[in-house]
């Protein structure tokens, strides 16, 4: 019991895990990013259409990175060369993806494919306990256990991290210091976009191997808020993820049990949770136990008399 | 050669009037490749999109009463926006908005008729405001980021109808379908000419004129500007910023709740599920185009009432799924960012690259 | 000497503001050679033309008598200059590892962390400092980070560097040690530019001077080409500078008392570490100290934008501890904030509009709910008048003014209830000469009138010329207390060290 629960928590966080390390990378940037759901949303579409089109998973999750990157760097553009809004772009980026992918996706509703499958690790996957939930699963899933070890020695360990994570701190103090601001920070929200764009494409490769409209239902959202709890830190993102995977497993799960509660009421803890959390870590955030990167939300521009 | 940017002094007026009404066309322009994309006719589409919001009296009455949600809850978000305090949760607020009047019509058991209306008003004001101001609480309080806290309760409110409208609140009459039961004719706002078309929308124009009141002439409202001007300088002249942002949340999500009121009242005469069809996400579009004044609010609701009542004849006579109006809404927001740009800056081209 | 670097005619516009007319001067090798000009003669604007931060309108810049252009800051270190800029360009949640490496040139993108680290210990040595490399930089003291950010140049090996004010979060015994430095860096051939406002220091360390004024270079002068006060008259030119005559205190009422006060920042250290302190009526008290040493939080306790954890504050002998922003206006207590613009004014508002920030409740612009816009009107053009503030035109936002007439729209504001007590933040800091002189006859005539000022200034001839009494602060205590008329600059120095207490 507690196995399978452990399992669908993986299955159910990973979307928002990528998603999470995506906006991550936008806000170490000094980017925030509302995009995320819309990102998510073509991400589903692009990896199944390209999956649809070419029967190859692999060029599936690479369609999905490179559209969200793509749709993403509308927003970067907007957002750091012309130094827009971020969080009505944001939201406009949201709004774009939910129509655009409702427009594009009509030929796709009802179609399958042949979605991720578990490849288990020899020895690991006999674990007790986590071998299922950790060492049974999918290569994307792999994939997400990878990326956030790597974003993580990507920040503290390299030239490029460093540079990334100082456009997002001071970028007048990466400029003296020669680093490209515009250009690092528009890479880090294109390709932030793009992993986002890898979330949103586990759900229509992995989850439910379809096209379904809006089908991200909020996870974006969700994932926008995790950044606060996982204090802009990658390992602390697969702690949120996984804590919201096991919210939604455990509801799915009372749904299956088919309890007298209202499968609205379920349906609204992950919701409910989120803001619970927001307000702790946010709480947290006030008492000095994490820090926001310090020029979060505040376009650059080397002209601008202080 | 290289191209540059730099500042430029104010341009003129028309352009920044203009801006937004340009921003609209190239949305028009662009998204009609997207439409070519789909397969769809682009100038066919458009063509239709006027024709049938525009082109009769019938199509007019529908503009006007797709109008008259999006001018309440446009208020609402741009309240909010003057303070730069994000409200992105008016749907969530409409939902709420519903449900308070609904619950006067269906159990107060009221049968007066103005009696009815102002309660029913009232309860989807107070319970428009309590939506909003948990937000504004959470924000005031410990900093929440408002933006995120009013989005993720949209979707518990529509849960919450839906619970209510599939449980509780269920027509015991209505073969299953999650709706509740008709309001009594004590509880319906007067409609006109034999179209759907109610008296909601003369509230909603009132309400524009209160607002403008509210912001250019009282206290309150200078209040407001300030701290959206700059809040540490308002907490520098003794302005309680914290009440503040508690009050405009709370008031902002009254406001967008009348748009449920109005909705339930005027058009709908019960809850049901999807009641709004994503009327406080295109609010904030509207917020934004209008930039700061009430009377902007109304044209620009007029303007998307127009491109609803399109949508929804695309969606029967192309089988264009209605979100396509979010996708055109988005460009638009985009194509007004960067126009932004250009009123405060001009593009150079210098000579020389980076050694001589 | 051969020149470096030579300037020609560069020109720089901003929206509205010439802020470099025609600037041509050239620098020699193995020379310092400061930039001198009152604030708003264009020095910072200048320096950041020639870090590639600003892109001149016209004009040439030459590096060994070769034209080159700067587009970046990156095409400026690659040409060998280098810059201490005035507010520090380090990243302050950074270690001081992480903030050395960011300018270091040619590490790869995988560095070894062990080599790099001991490099930079390397250069750490070289200058004595005794710095935790992994420490974030906010925990170090203005004086360490002025270091750090002198180190992220000289490991860059610049042939220009470029200092804006230095010393102006310095006590002058760091001062001194800085300038060792940069004698030492001249004399192995690097050139220096030196920026300040400060005479002394302009007069102890020059090779050459150009002076600066309203956007022109006016002259460079050598070394014994030059003296005191042939500099001042050149960089305030025919600018009458008045007298003022001030009373003197006597002492008699007390207007404030302040009594072991203690308040914390945000990170939980003491601002203000069991404060004393009595201001007297008429009495303009001078506080001396570094920056960050507690003075803005001792006006913003003051003035009710900051709690007291401990302490107490009696106006007349009323208690008025930690009252809010709005009641301690109301009894008395006025406040020009240290940064105007993001603090003192609404900048997307008209001046009417600012003027009334602080008492638009108040019956005199309220009618009921409503705003009285006559009565707005009218207060704004009187205060406009009384104060020439140059507005603009009618429904100007203010945020168009200039920084001299910003900081008079904020004082007539303060100044509109006759208020006890000002509490004056850096009034002068990046004003021009005559805006300056403005603020000071604001504070002296207000003093004729009973008004008390804690003079909060950077500036130890502001000081010296108006207070009666200049008491000095370190760490947030008060460390001495000193008379005007009978002390010097090294005592109070001494006592900005923290080194000795009176």
């Amino acid at each position: 019991m507690l196995e399978i629960l452990l399992d669908a928590t993986v299955r159910a966080g990973t979307p928002i895990l990528f998603a999470t390390l995506g906006a991550i990378i936008n806000e170490r940037a000094g980017i925030i990013n509302l995009g995320i759901e819309g990102l998510m949303l073509i991400g589903a579409l692009a990896g199944f259409a390209g999956t649809q089109a070419s029967g190859s998973l692999l060029i599936g999750v690479v369609a999905a990175f490179v559209a969200a990157l793509l749709a993403g760097s509308i927003h970067g553009f907007i957002t750091v060369q012309l130094r827009g809004n971020q969080i009505v772009s944001g939201l406009a980026l949201t709004m774009f993806g939910i129509g655009i992918t409702a427009l594009f996706g009509r030929s796709m509703v009802g179609l399958t494919i042949a979605g991720f499958e578990r490849v288990a690790i020899p020895g690991l996957s006999g674990l007790p306990l986590i071998g299922k939930a950790f060492f049974n699963q999918d290569l994307l899933i792999y994939f997400s256990f990878f990326l956030v070890v790597a974003i993580a020695l990507f920040f503290y360990r390299t030239r490029w991290g460093l540079a990334l994570r100082t456009v997002g701190e001071n970028p007048a103090a990466a400029d003296t210091c020669g680093v490209p601001v515009i250009l690092t920070r528009f890479l880090a929200v294109a390709i932030g976009s793009g992993i986002v764009g890898i979330g949103g494409a586990y759900l229509s490769l992995a989850t439910t191997p379809m096209w379904i409209e809006n089908m991200t239902a909020g996870r974006g959202w969700i994932a926008v808020a995790l950044v606060i709890f996982a204090s802009w830190s990658s390992y602390r993102a697969l702690a949120g993820a996984y804590l919201f995977g096991g919210i939604t497993a455990m509801q799915l799960r009372f749904q299956a049990m088919g309890t007298t509660v209202s499968v609205h009421i379920l349906q609204m803890m992950p919701y409910f949770f989120t803001i619970l959390v927001l307000v702790i870590s946010t709480i947290r955030l006030q008492k000095g136990a994490s820090q926001q990167p310090e020029n979060l939300g505040q376009p650059y521009d080397r002209e601008d008399r202080k | 050669m290289k191209l540059i940017s730099e500042k430029r002094e104010l341009t003129s007026r028309l352009f920044r009037i203009s801006a937004p009404l340009i921003s609209i066309l190239v949305a028009l322009f662009v998204a009609g490749f997207l439409l070519m994309a789909a397969g769809v006719n682009p100038l066919l589409a458009y063509l239709e999109i006027f024709r049938e919001s525009l082109g009769s009296v019938y199509g007019l009455s529908e503009t006007l009463v797709k109008t008259t949600p999006l001018i309440f809850a446009s208020l609402g978000v741009s309240l909010a926006f003057r303070m730069q305090i994000w409200n992105i949760g008016a749907e969530g607020q409409i939902y709420m908005g519903a449900c308070g009047a609904t619950a006067v019509a269906l159990f107060s058991g009221i049968e007066n008729h103005s009696l009815m209306i102002t309660a029913m008003f009232l309860a989807a004001f107070l319970f428009g405001g309590l939506w909003g101001g948990v937000a504004g609480v959470l924000r005031a309080r410990w900093q929440v980021n408002e933006v995120i806290v009013t989005l993720l309760m949209n979707y518990i409110a529509i849960l919450g109808v839906d619970y209510l409208i599939y449980g509780p609140w269920k027509d015991p009459k209505g073969f299953n379908f999650p709706l509740t039961a008709q309001f009594s004719e004590a509880a319906r706002l007067s409609e006109y000419f034999d179209t759907r078309f109610h008296s909601g929308f003369f509230l909603a124009l009132f309400c524009a004129l209160l607002m403008y009141l509210f912001m250019e002439r009282t206290v309150w409202g200078y209040e407001i500007k300030v701290i959206g001007s700059n809040p540490k300088a308002a907490r520098y002249a003794g302005m309680r910023t914290g009440l503040a942002i508690f009050a405009v949340l709370f008031l902002s999500g009254a406001v967008a709740g009348i748009a449920g009121f109005s909705e339930v009242a005027g058009l709908q005469h019960r809850l049901q599920h999807g009641l709004s069809p994503g009327y406080g996400y295109t609010a904030i579009i509207i917020a934004w185009l209008a930039k700061r004044s009430a009377f902007g609010v109304v044209i620009v609701s007029f303007l998307m009432g127009v491109l609803l009542v399109g949508g929804d004849s695309l969606q029967l006579s192309w089988q264009l799924p209605i979100a396509f109006v979010y996708a055109f809404q988005g460009l638009i927001l985009f194509f007004l960012l960067a126009s932004d740009f250009f009123i405060h800056n001009r593009l150079r081209l210098i000579r020389g690259g980076q050694h001589a | 000497m051969s020149n470096l670097l030579q300037i020609k005619n560069i020109r720089k516009t901003f929206p509205g503001v010439v802020a470099l007319d025609t600037i041509s001067l050239s620098i020699a090798r193995g020379e310092i050679h400061t930039l001198l000009g009152e604030n708003g003669a264009g020095k910072s604007t200048l320096m950041n033309v020639l870090t590639g931060l600003y892109r001149p309108d016209r004009g040439e810049i030459l590096l060994d008598g070769v034209s080159i252009q700067l587009n970046s800051p990156r095409d400026s270190l690659a040409m060998g200059i280098g810059m201490v800029h005035q507010h520090f360009m380090l990243v302050s949640a950074h270690t001081v590892f992480e903030n050395i490496l960011l300018a270091l040139e040619g590490v790869p993108n995988f560095y070894s962390r062990r080599t790099y680290r001991q490099k930079v210990q390397k250069v750490l040595d070289a200058f004595e400092l005794d710095l935790d490399l992994d420490s974030p930089v906010w925990k170090l003291s203005i004086g360490a980070q002025q270091w750090i950010e002198l180190i992220k140049l000289l490991v860059r090996d610049c042939r220009l560097l470029i200092l804006d004010e230095p010393t102006a979060v310095l006590t002058p015994q760091e001062s001194a040690r800085l300038f060792q430095v940069l004698t030492r860096l001249r004399d192995q051939g690097k050139s220096i530019l030196f920026i300040s406002h400060k005479m002394r220091e302009v007069m102890e360390i020059s090779d050459r001077v150009t002076v600066l004024k309203k956007g022109r270079s006016l002259v460079s002068l050598s070394r014994g080409e030059y003296d005191e006060s042939r500099l001042a008259s050149l960089m305030i030119g025919e600018d009458q500078i008045p007298m003022w005559i001030k009373p003197a205190c006597k002492y008699e009422q007390l207007a404030l008392e302040i009594k072991n006060l203690s308040a914390r920042n945000d990170r939980g250290l003491a601002d203000l570490d069991n404060f004393n302190m009595k201001l007297y009526r008429g009495q303009i008290l001078g506080v001396a100290g570094v920056a960050g040493n507690g003075q803005k939080a001792l006006a913003e306790v003051l003035t009710g934008l900051k709690e007291a954890s401990s302490g107490r504050i009696l106006a007349e002998g009323r208690d008025i501890t930690n009252s809010t922003a709005r009641s301690s206006y109301i009894a008395g207590i006025a406040h020009i904030p240290e940064d105007r613009k993001s603090i003192g004014i609404a900048p997307d508002m008209t001046v009417g509009d600012n003027l009334i920030m602080k008492n638009f409740a108040s019956r005199a612009f309220r009618r009921w709910i409503f705003q009285d816009r006559a009565a707005i009107r009218r207060n704004a053009s009187a205060k406009i008048n009384e104060f020439a503030i140059k507005a603009g035109p009618d429904g100007n936002p203010v945020r168009y003014l200039s920084g001299g007439n910003i900081q008079k729209v904020i004082i007539a504001r303060e100044l509109s209830e006759k208020p006890a007590v000002l509490v004056a933040l850096y009034p002068t800091r990046g004003l021009d000469i005559g805006s300056a002189e403005y603020v000071h006859k604001v504070i002296i005539d207000g003093a004729n009138q009973g008004m008390s000022t804690i003079l909060i200034s950077e500036d130890l001839d502001e000081l010296l010329k108006l207070s009666d009494q200049i008491v000095v602060m370190f760490r947030g205590r008060l460390v001495g207390c000193v008379d005007p008329q009978a002390t010097t600059r090294e005592e109070i120095g001494l006592l900005m060290s923290g080194e000795v207490q009176s």
